[in-house]
This record gives C-alpha cells, structure tokens and sequence, in this order.
C-alpha cells in the first residue's frame, strides 16, 4: 500500500479544450478517497490519468515516491473497477479472477489459493464456474471487486461502480466496500482508495475525505462532517446536503443592534456566532441556509423572513416546504410531528434561520466569508 | 390479434361470437399464411432439388422431365465426373482448391483483424485519410484493378501459381471484411481491454486474449464468407491459373464442359454437387457463430 499524490496535474485536449486545470490532491496511505462532483466536472478523466488510461499531459502523479506519469497501467501498481463492470465474457469468473496473475506467470498454486481468498471475502465461491453473462449485477459487481482485490494493488481506483445498481443493492455494495476497506486496515494491509462517484450520499458515507470537484478544479478536500459543516464555497455548500442548502441574495448591513441581512425588504439579524465569524461588514452577499436549519413561526415574526407557501411534498417522516420570499424559493425541511398540518398552499409564513448554522458567501467568487 | 385470443384460453366462462369469430378468422390468417409461405419456399429451393435429383439421373433422362426424382438412379454421374476427362481426378481439384482456400481463410483472419484493431481503437497520424482510402476501395469495382494486378503479379514471376490468388488476403486486401471487423469492434464496450492493461496485459496481448475471443463470431462470419467465396471464385484462378494440374474445383468444373463433345449434363451436375458440398458442410458447422455475427455486426454498427 502506499500513498497517491497529484501534482499540478493537468488534462488538455488536441482541440485546445482543457479539461483538468492543474490539480492537486493528496491521498494518504490506507485513505478512502472519494472524488465527487457533477456530470462533466473531469473527476473520472482524473481517475483514468492516474490508472494510466488517459496521458497526462501536465504536472506528475506520485504512486508511492514513483513518478508514474510514464508507465503503463500495468506497471502502477493499481487495480481498478468499472461502471460497467467489464468483466471478460469468455472467461469464467475464476478465469476473470486469475486474469491479471496469469499474465505475470504466476505458480499454479499461488494463484489458486489467492482466487480462493478472495472468493472467500466477496461471497463468490459457488459463482467461479459462470460465465458473466451468468451474473446479476451485484454478482457481476463483486466479481469486479474481486478482480482489483486479487492483486493487491498500491492503489485501487473505483469508477462509479455502483451506478449501474438498483438502489437497494447499491446500498449493501456501499456497506460492503466500507467494510472491506475497514477490514483490510484492521488486518494492517491498509487499502488506498480513489472512489469516483457523482453521488454525494456514497460519497458522504463511504469516504475517509472527499474531494468535490467542478469544471476541472478542486472545490474542496475535507471530511465528510467539515464538508457539511464548513463548505469553503457556495458550489460545495450547494452540492452537499439534501434537499440543496438555500442560496440567495442578500444585502449585509451593520446597525446598531448589530449585523443584519436584507432581502425582499425584510430584515433579519445575523447574531453574535455569524457576526464574529464574518469577514466582511457590508454590501451584497449570497446568504446560504439548509433547509433542515430553517424553523417554521407564524407570518411577521422577528428575525424571520414571512414568505408564501407554494409547494408542500409529503416525504413520511419529514415535509419539504418550498417558500417564496420576494420571488426567491426556500426549501424548509420539518419533521412530520413538529408540521402544522393546518398550512396549505397560498398560506403566509415566517421562516426563521438559526443563524449560528448559517452562511454568507461572496456573491461574485463565492467564496465563504463566514468561516473564521 | 394475439392479444385479444390470448384471453379466451384462460377464461373459463364459455367464448361469446365474436371471440369465436375472431378466433376462426385468426386460425384461417394462420393456414393461408403458411401455405403461401410453403409454396414461395418450394419454388425458391426447386432448382437446388432439381440439382440433386439430375445429379443421379442418366444423361438420357436429364431433360424428359423437369421433375427432380430421378426414375432410375444411378450413380454412373458420379464416377464418371470424379474421374473427369483429364489424367487427374477431382481429387486433385480439391486438394488445390483446399491449398487456396485455407491460406487465404488463414491470411484474411489475421491481416483482418490486425488493421480493424488499428483502426478501431488507436489514434495515428493520417488515420482518417487512410480509412477513407480503404473505404473507397470498397467502392470501386473490381474489374479495374485486374489489369494492373495482372501486370504487378507477372513482374513478381508469379503467374500459374497460388500466391497472386492467397497474397492479398494477409495484406487484409478485403477492404469489405476490414470494415466489417471495425463495424462490431465498434460496437464493444473500451472498458474491457482498459481492464486487461490494468492487469497488465500489453497490446498484442490484450488482443489474443481479450479482444479476438469477443469478436469470435464476426471472425468466423468473415472465414465463412472468405471460405465460400474462394472455393466460388472462377475469375481469379481463370486468370492467374494456366496449368491444368493446378487446377481448382471451380475451374474443373468449367474443363468438363469443355472437354467432351456431347456434354455429360449428370456428371458435371454431379461434380457440382460436391463442389457445393464443402461451403455447405462449414455453413451448417458455424451457423450459429456466424448469425450472430452478421446480426450483431449490423445491427450495432
């Protein structure tokens, strides 16, 4: 095992369009690292550059204290696994299995107890005699597992493999990966992961630290909990979290009852926590709020924003409530016990923030101004 | 129609008219349908029947009747066909016919393959121009280049023997077959050979192991027809061919036409039988592979 590192790596194409710009991430030795980000934002070109399956063509890419920008995939120590789980379909499973060992010419014996350890681990032992086609997809998956697995990679890389999953094989393929990754560090063999995913519930569940990345460049790496608690910026504040945290304008004035944030002609006071984090004391600002932090009181309360309900969604245990305060919409999230069943749509209500859970972001570079 | 039938079997309660109608009308669709079917069919194979048939009647009794059964069967066509007019029997015919047939199946295989690979999944310098060139070479008609083949063939000292005939075929000198090839390799998934170099297989590796066993059923359709069309093509060995010795089968079967003065309709007829044997034997041994391989090579592509 050892550790990942990118440095300034960037991905340009013939045509001149960039598509990587300069990264750099640090995966530690036995770290589970998750890229996150939406469709087209390069987390998955990223991950090819550093299996080898995409030339880089800027900056380096340590595995271990190798440079291997220039080796081949096969020489990188790294074992990866697909969406598509591209499993050979001649071969079976134990055939795709040994594949990798069998190219390096390895004993008979060697590779047969390792297909079996293996097997062992992922729950495939009566499955070696398929053929892929044979498989269902959470079969087909593990095989892929067990593939990467089987050689004890430096690095293993994980390509949205579980995209192509329903949703309930997806969750216990999530607990699955976890488990195992856990498995191998407590039997001090620490596996470093890469785990490319555009889903942020694998992502804020399974990673060690997660990378959220946009249009080729690194939003932020951090833990789960600083990524949800302390976004560095408005794309990540938005990306995390469901339903999304509310981002609007606002207007940051001081007074003398303190700081106060204006929107639609309505007033609200930052409080002293938001006030001391503050890095700035006036002017226009994206203000970003989470709708599980915004409490329901009646219309025209103090340090409330009243607004109109236009939307209720019923989920069961919860009630997303959309707002609209001067033609911006509020998402509020509210547990179904604690839910006026008596609002309805068109009714006016008072959203209040707790204001030692909000942000205020930079409305042009979207940077968080709240953090310190 | 088989939606509102469908019903009528699992219902208990007895069928009203109009499902009996309709269930008449459907069984009366079904006979008229199948015995046009049959007929249309019948007409379609009758000449390869007659084929058969007249290859066991007498030479008398060829044109009496357009009936295929022979009246009095004989197998006279047969041995006098395989001795044929010449001092060689049609074994040697087929053994020459073989020595084309398998180098060139051989040879197109792997030339094949190699340059719909390249093609297919690499990047190089004038790729799109030289496609273009191989495509257009499908276009253009074969009478063309005889000429200047015929030239090129004669330079090389290479006429009346087999290599004008085979040596195209591992330069992949079927543009038709290439494009074939690139058309299915297409229409698999990259993920599978990236997962065999991250295992560490190198090009030619990934190639024997990984791609050629995927593209198994195209590489038997493009055997097949290579197969059948050699051991059909007369242009070619009339051309290149001068010895008799070397004769294939399907130039022999032309010199026993020629030969004999009052033609003996029910050996030629017989020989051409077994010429037609060895294309239909393969078909029927790779029907499977080679379905699937035009289908999916079509339809994907």
């Amino acid at each position: 095992m050892a550790e990942l590192q990118l440095r300034s790596v960037e991905k340009s194409y013939g045509n001149g369009f960039k598509a990587v710009h300069g990264i750099d991430l640090h995966v530690k030795e036995g770290e589970f690292m998750v890229l996150v980000g939406p469709s087209g934002c390069a987390k998955s070109t990223t991950l090819r550059m550093i299996a080898g399956l995409e030339t880089i063509t800027g900056g380096e890419v340590l595995i271990g204290d190798r440079v291997v920008n220039d080796l081949v995939p096969g020489k990188r120590g790294i074992a990866m696994v697909f969406q598509n789980y591209a499993l050979y379909p001649h071969m079976q499973v134990r055939r795709n299995l040994s594949f990798g060992l069998r190219l390096k010419r390895q004993p008979k014996e060697q590779i047969e107890s390792a297909t079996q350890d293996v097997s062992g681990v992922l729950e495939i032992e009566e499955l070696l005699d398929r053929l892929p086609k044979q498989l269902s997809g959470g079969q087909a998956q593990r095989v892929a597992l067990g593939r990467a697995l089987i050689k004890q990679p430096e690095v293993f890389l994980f390509d949205e493999p579980l995209s192509n999953l329903d949703a309930k094989l997806r969750a216990s393929m999530r607990v699955r990966i976890t488990d195992l990754h856990k498995r191998l560090r407590d039997e001090a063999r620490p596996a470093t992961v890469v785990y490319v995913t555009h889903d942020q519930v694998e992502a804020m569940t399974m990673g060690d630290r997660i990378c959220v990345m946009k249009d080729g460049h690194i939003m932020q790496v951090a833990d789960p909990t600083t990524l949800y608690d302390r976004p560095a910026n408005a794309f990540v504040a938005g990306f995390i979290g469901m339903p999304e945290m509310n981002l609007v304008p606002a207007a940051l004035a001081g007074g003398k009852g303190g700081q106060s944030l204006t929107l639609d002609g309505q007033s609200i006071s930052v409080g002293k926590d938001l006030e001391a984090r503050l890095e700035s004391s006036g002017g226009r600002v994206t203000m970003g709020i989470r709708p599980q932090h915004l409490e329901i009181v009646a219309a025209d309360a103090d340090d409330a924003l009243t607004g109109k309900i236009v939307n209720l969604e019923f989920m069961g245990h919860e009630v997303n409530l959309h707002a609209d305060v001067g033609g911006e919409t509020f998402v509020c999230v509210v547990p179904s016990d604690q839910f006026d069943k008596n609002l309805q749509r068109g009714d006016r209500v008072g959203l209040r923030p707790r204001t030692s859970k909000m942000h205020v972001f930079d409305i042009h570079t979207g940077a968080n101004i709240s953090l310190a | 129609m088989s939606d509102l039938i469908q019903p009528l079997s699992e219902s208990t309660e007895p069928p009203t008219a109009l499902q009996i109608k309709l269930q008449r009308r459907s069984r009366w669709n079904a006979v008229l349908r199948y015995t046009l079917l049959t007929v249309v069919g019948f007409v379609m194979i009758y000449p390869l029947l007659w084929l058969v048939g007249a290859s066991f009647k007498s030479n008398a009794e060829m044109f009496s009747s357009a009936w295929f059964w022979p009246k009095d069967a004989t197998v006279q066509g047969y041995i006098d066909g395989w001795k044929t007019s010449t001092p060689y029997t049609f074994a040697t015919f087929f053994f020459n016919s073989m020595q084309i047939v398998i180098p060139k199946v051989i040879g197109t295989a792997i030339s094949c393959t190699l340059v719909a690979y390249g093609f297919a999944r690499f990047e190089f310098p004038g790729k799109k121009i030289l496609f273009a060139i191989l495509i257009a070479t499908l276009l253009l008609p074969d009478v063309v280049t005889r000429i200047p083949q015929y030239l090129l063939f004669r330079e090389l000292g290479w006429l009346d023997t087999y290599l004008p005939l085979i040596a195209p075929a591992w330069l992949a000198g079927d543009a038709f077959f290439v494009f074939m090839m690139i058309q299915f390799l297409r229409a698999i998934p990259r993920e599978m050979e990236e997962a065999a170099r991250v295992d560490g297989a190198n090009t030619a590796q990934t190639l024997i192991f990984i791609v050629v066993p995927i593209l198994m059923p195209a590489l038997v359709s493009v055997c097949l027809f290579q197969f059948m069309w050699t051991m059909n093509d007369f242009l070619g060995p009339l051309i290149y061919i001068s010895t008799v010795e070397k004769y294939p089968v399907s130039l022999a079967l032309k010199l026993s036409i020629d030969a004999t003065e009052a033609f003996n309709w029910n050996s030629i007829l017989a020989m051409t039988v077994l010429a037609l044997t060895p294309s239909l034997v393969v078909f029927f041994i790779a029907q499977k592979s080679f379905i699937e391989g035009i289908s999916t090579g079509g339809v994907k592509g």
